[in-house]
């Protein structure tokens, strides 16, 4: 784009105005001790656009009805050629995403990137994660496997506890009362097509958010600067940020690589709906916290249904933390409130522990 | 043009890692080499370096171009399949069976005799039927006809449609490619 301006000064500019070379030219990224996360976004986003094409692969094979979807799978896996490479790179991209995301969220969440004025791109933000959560759990159910089958089972049951909606939830998820090739189709048009739609729209607000409001300076660098004990450091983004992007973009391709070619993602067995549900059997990692939880409550708590009880807490928590720009009012000041760093401190210490204790 | 511009970025890096604006006008400035011009050193570190990233991108694009091309479908294994019934068919009357990957179809007729073809029209792929009224075999897709040897007699198809075996045996009546 910057080359078709130097030859032709006018023909870019006749019908874009000189707003987006103007822009990257002059747009800088902040440089202090913290810069290794503000990699992060531009990390979840290049896995988020490996998914998009390994995904369209994928649809070209792919049969989403339940004598078919397992089938299409195992031919992806076993018949297609590299079909088992970009199924696994899916797959192992897929949670890296999340991963990523997760790891984005909790550094914006520690350095305090979300107070004032960038509210609107945290809330943003999280709604792409609740996206990409729905993303996972659409996507698990459609190698129609065991595991998939019955984690679906259970996920949808949790949504049918919820007092008042709850039916009409889980009819609304499962396309009926049971999970059957319905859920299957809807899952499916959840996965490639609702789903697809919100994130790109969100994604779309979110960058714009990012790119209107420019990046965070922690509010321990801003003080540096304020008292004059540091200096106000930036790299231009366009090419020194970006080419190191680039760099971690290109590492993340050799990792899903090696991931996928050393260990492909396993498809298990084919679901029976008149089978028991196997030994061992859970969801994706990113669920496991709350898998575990729910195992540990009891049928009622005082004169709540146990796990309308979790999801409550859960709910009451999830809401505290998108909401924290408006809560952790001091910060919009720049000054840090212990009980919100704590809070996040306890939150990836219940995550770790409870996930850990899953896997056991 | 990413590798000129990577330049200033490993020199910056060997200090803080640091790159302000003032600093990059500086180096670039400081550079011995004319703007433009690139070390003859250089030039191959930037060969090979280029070379290796087109290499590697060459190798990401490769699985997904081959993945685009679906595989040969299975021919059925065996060279026979079960058609129908003995007694399914009433006389002039047809009837389209799986043969492997293909559609064939089964004709008896007037005189309780069966023949078979490949239901594939020779035209355009379509399936073809039996019509009792002309005791023709009919493609309705552009109005394609074949006498009861298979033989294209009027419309577009320009050959004859692959002839089958038939053979009945005990309650079965079994078709069999010959070629």
């Amino acid at each position: 784009m910057a080359n078709s301006n130097r030859k032709s000064p006018n023909w870019w500019d006749q019908r874009f105005g000189p707003g987006i070379g103007e822009f990257l030219r002059h747009k800088t990224v902040p440089v202090n001790r913290h810069i290794i996360w503000y990699y992060l976004g531009g990390m979840t986003l290049f896995l988020f656009i490996i998914q998009v094409l390994t995904g369209i692969l994928l649809l070209l094979y792919y049969r989403p009805t339940p004598n078919d979807a397992f089938e299409s799978v195992q031919y992806i896996m076993t018949q297609v050629r590299f079909g088992w490479l970009i199924r696994s790179v899916h797959s192992w991209s897929a949670n890296l995403m999340i991963f990523t995301a997760f790891v984005h969220m909790f550094s914006v969440y520690f350095l305090k990137a979300y107070r004032k004025p960038r509210e609107l791109t945290w809330l943003s933000g999280m709604l792409l994660l609740f996206i990409l959560l729905g993303f996972g759990f659409s996507g698990y159910l459609l190698p129609w496997n065991t595991l998939a089958f019955f984690a679906t089972k259970v996920g949808t049951e949790m949504a049918g506890s919820i007092p008042g909606v709850g039916k009409w939830l889980l009819v609304f998820l499962r396309g009926g009362q049971e999970v059957t090739g319905a859920t299957l189709t809807r899952f499916f048009g959840f996965h490639v097509a609702v789903l697809p739609g919100l994130a790109t729209l969100l994604l779309a607000i979110h960058l714009l958010l990012v790119q209107r409001l420019g990046m965070s300076v922690p509010p321990s660098v801003e003080h540096a600067i304020a008292e004059g004990r540091a200096a106000p450091r930036s790299m231009p983004f366009f090419p020194n940020f970006l080419l190191r992007d680039m760099i971690g973009w290109y590492a993340a391709l050799g990792v899903l690589g090696g991931l996928a070619a050393i260990f492909p993602w396993e498809l298990g067995s084919k679901a029976d709906a008149f089978a028991a549900a196997p030994a061992g059997i859970r969801p994706e990692w990113y669920f496991l916290f709350m898998f575990q939880t729910l195992k540990y409550l009891p049928a009622k708590i005082f004169f709540l249904e146990g796990e309308f009880a979790g999801l409550l807490v859960f709910g009451a928590g999830t809401a505290v933390w998108v909401l924290v720009p408006f809560l952790d009012r001091r910060i919009g000041f720049g000054r840090v409130t212990r009980f919100f760093t704590g809070l996040g401190v306890f939150v990836i210490g219940y995550i770790v522990v409870l996930s850990a204790l899953a896997l056991r | 043009m990413g590798f000129y511009s990577l330049s200033p970025l490993r020199q910056r890096g060997s200090g803080e890692g640091i790159a302000i604006r003032e600093e990059n006008a500086c180096l670039e400035t400081a550079d011995p080499t004319p703007r433009g011009t690139v070390q003859p050193g250089r030039r191959w570190v930037n060969l090979l370096l280029g070379s290796g990233v087109v290499a590697s991108i060459i190798c990401f694009i490769y699985p997904a171009l081959q993945y685009i091309i679906p595989p040969p479908v299975a021919e059925s294994p065996s060279r026979f399949v079960v058609a129908a019934k003995v007694g399914e068919l009433k006389n002039n009357s047809g009837k389209i069976f799986r043969f492997g990957s293909q559609p064939g179809l089964l004709v008896r007729l007037t005189d309780g005799s069966y023949r078979a073809f490949s239901a594939v029209c020779t035209h355009l792929n379509c399936t073809v039927q039996y019509r009792s009224d002309l005791r023709e075999i009919w493609c309705a897709c552009h109005n394609g006809l074949y006498d009861l040897e298979g033989r294209n007699v009027s419309g577009p198809p320009p050959r004859p449609l692959e002839v089958f075996e038939v053979h009945i045996q005990g309650e079965d009546v079994v078709v069999t490619r010959t070629a």
